[in-house]
């Protein structure tokens, strides 16, 4: 050991040292300076329409900004994005803890090997590639079944529900294979069946982590936008049924923000929209968080 | 002699292809305690795994006969669940379930008889906690996560939610390997108190544990049963040459 120490010169080892150190550091808070940078540059640009505009935003469901005067409801907006969300949870919540369930259970290492691969692949398609198979699948598939228009609410609900899918797959996997054998032995002992195991012990010892894994997959499903734009038929309105068109946040800046004069009142309320997008993503994200933690600790 | 509650006959068993148990027979007394020793990897715990088939794994073999509480257990078309209901394990780690104290002792009940009244649970839950000595510590706090208990209050746990099934054969995989002085004592005292009720089967890595509770013992080594005898003659006259020298620590 001391010959080895002697032999490396100590000036050099501390200077190299100072500059590896140093260029972590840089990257660490580098990326947190990004964030925050985002966070003004966003909230510079609309903060100001926002509170100016408060009021007028929350209680019309008429957005035409380009209209005279203006009018900025965003009513119907979020509307169709808690609707969009909501809907396509009812589909990927379901099938993709069931996955999750089969994968970390059921599957032979085999078939969990092959089948995690197709669920990583589903996880790198593009989301306008989502948006596609939701204009030229879809869509006709919707209208045969009574739908007048193809490109509506359900249709962004379920191209949605694809891309979370593989999302919930692996995060639910991971929440059960995390829970100890020893319960699995514990029950199967007590003379219980595999689905009873699962029923009984698994899903309340993994309750926390699949709940992360809901929770980041509507973060998720929130932020998502040129899927949303292609598939839901983009029209402002409040929804009464699921084959009725919406419009989302996302969509509604992707569209708009083009067209939109830069510095002028619109350019402005669409930077509100991101604000406000920005909030409801953390909060999620901040539920997700508080959750994990909870159940580190305990 | 009344009839063996397990009746083990030319039993082998293979992980692949290594060949874990060999040819393996013994009868076991109703009421009786029965300790398995033996040096690590002698197959005592894969014996004891067998009883409930809990080794129901696809690169598993398994020839020869093995009549376990009344069931055939080598037999494909046997109901496990029934087995091991009435053939209850315990692990080497306490591992009660992520569930209340309460929840704990009645998750058997709930699965083999769901439509149990809640008047009858509570009885259940009184009497399996009182068998385990366990009740007058946790009566209050039924409610409670069962990990908050100690390590031996777990195990202890753990005894007490196979009994409200009423079992014939309780299979005790090194049930003290992971508790203090203390809690060995405890639960020691607790087998002794079950003696009669239920027919026991513990395998052990101490010698000395094996010598204090067990009515009979077994000496396996290489999955091979060596010697199957009275546990006072055993460690006092063993016949077999191994024995003799596993005894005095020579090996293991």
């Amino acid at each position: 050991m001391a010959e080895i120490a002697r032999r490396r010169p100590p000036s050099y080892t501390r200077h190299v040292e100072f500059v590896i150190e140093g260029l972590i550091r840089l990257c660490g808070v580098s990326a947190i300076i990004f964030i925050l940078a985002i966070f003004v540059f966003i909230g510079k640009e609309g903060i100001g329409f926002l509170l100016r505009n408060v009021l007028p935003m929350l209680v019309s469901i008429d957005w035409s900004p380009t209209a005279e005067p203006p009018v900025y409801g965003i009513l119907a907006l979020v509307v169709g994005t808690l609707w969009c969300v909501g809907l396509s949870l009812c589909f990927s919540v379901p099938v993709g803890l069931a996955s999750a369930v089969y994968l970390s259970e059921f599957a032979s290492d085999r078939a969990r090997e092959s089948l995690k691969v197709v669920v990583e692949l589903l996880a790198a398609i593009p989301s306008v590639v989502w948006g596609f198979i939701g204009v030229m699948i879809l869509n006709p598939l919707l209208q045969k079944l009574g739908a007048q228009v193809g490109l509506n609410g359900l249709n962004g609900a379920i191209v949605l529900a694809l891309m979370t899918l593989p999302l919930l797959v692996s995060l639910g996997e991971d929440a059960l294979r995390a829970v100890p054998e020893s319960y699995r032995q514990a029950a199967i002992a007590m003379g219980a069946t595999r689905w009873e195991m699962v029923w009984r012990v698994l899903m309340p010892a993994a309750q926390r982590g699949l709940l992360v894994a809901v929770l980041l997959g509507v973060g998720r499903c929130i932020g998502e936008t040129m899927a949303v734009l292609m598939a839901t038929g983009h029209a402002v309105r409040i929804p009464t049924s699921i084959y009725d068109p919406v419009r989302t946040l996302t969509a509604t800046i992707a569209a708009e923000l083009g067209e939109a004069v830069r510095g002028g009142e619109h350019y402005q309320s669409l930077f509100a929209l991101g604000i406000l997008l920005f909030a409801v993503t953390f909060v999620v994200n901040f539920i997700a968080d508080r959750t994990l933690r909870g159940r580190r600790a305990s | 002699m009344s009839e063996p509650i397990i009746r083990c006959r030319g039993l082998s068993l293979w992980y692949g292809s290594f060949r874990a148990l060999d040819r393996v027979s013994l009868d076991v007394k109703p009421g009786e305690i029965l300790s398995l020793i033996g040096p690590s990897g002698c197959g005592k715990s894969t014996l004891i795994r067998c009883f409930n088939r809990m080794n129901d794994y696809p690169y598993v073999r398994i020839e020869g006969d093995l009549q376990v509480a009344g069931y055939d257990v080598t037999s494909r078309q046997t109901d496990a669940l029934a087995l091991r209901r009435d053939a209850g394990m315990v692990f080497q780690r306490p591992n009660p379930l992520p569930l209340s104290i309460r929840d704990n002792v009645l998750f058997g009940v709930r699965l083999h008889a769901p439509r149990t009244p809640r008047s009858v649970q509570d009885g259940l839950v009184e009497n399996s906690l009182r068998a385990v000595m366990l009740w007058d510590q946790v009566k209050d706090r039924l409610d409670h996560d069962a990990e908050t208990l100690s390590l031996e209050g777990r195990q202890k746990l753990c005894i007490a939610r196979l009994l409200p099934l009423k079992p014939k054969v309780l299979l005790m995989d090194e049930p003290c390997s992971a508790l203090d002085p203390d809690g060995i004592g405890a639960v020691e005292e607790l087998m002794g108190s079950l003696r009669g009720a239920f027919t026991q089967v513990i395998v052990t890595h101490n010698m000395q544990q094996a010598r204090r509770i067990s009515d009979r013992c077994v000496f396996m080594l290489m999955g091979e049963l060596v010697e199957l005898g009275p546990t006072a003659q055993l460690f006092t006259k063993p016949v077999d040459e191994r024995t003799a020298r596993y005894i005095e620590g020579r090996y293991g």
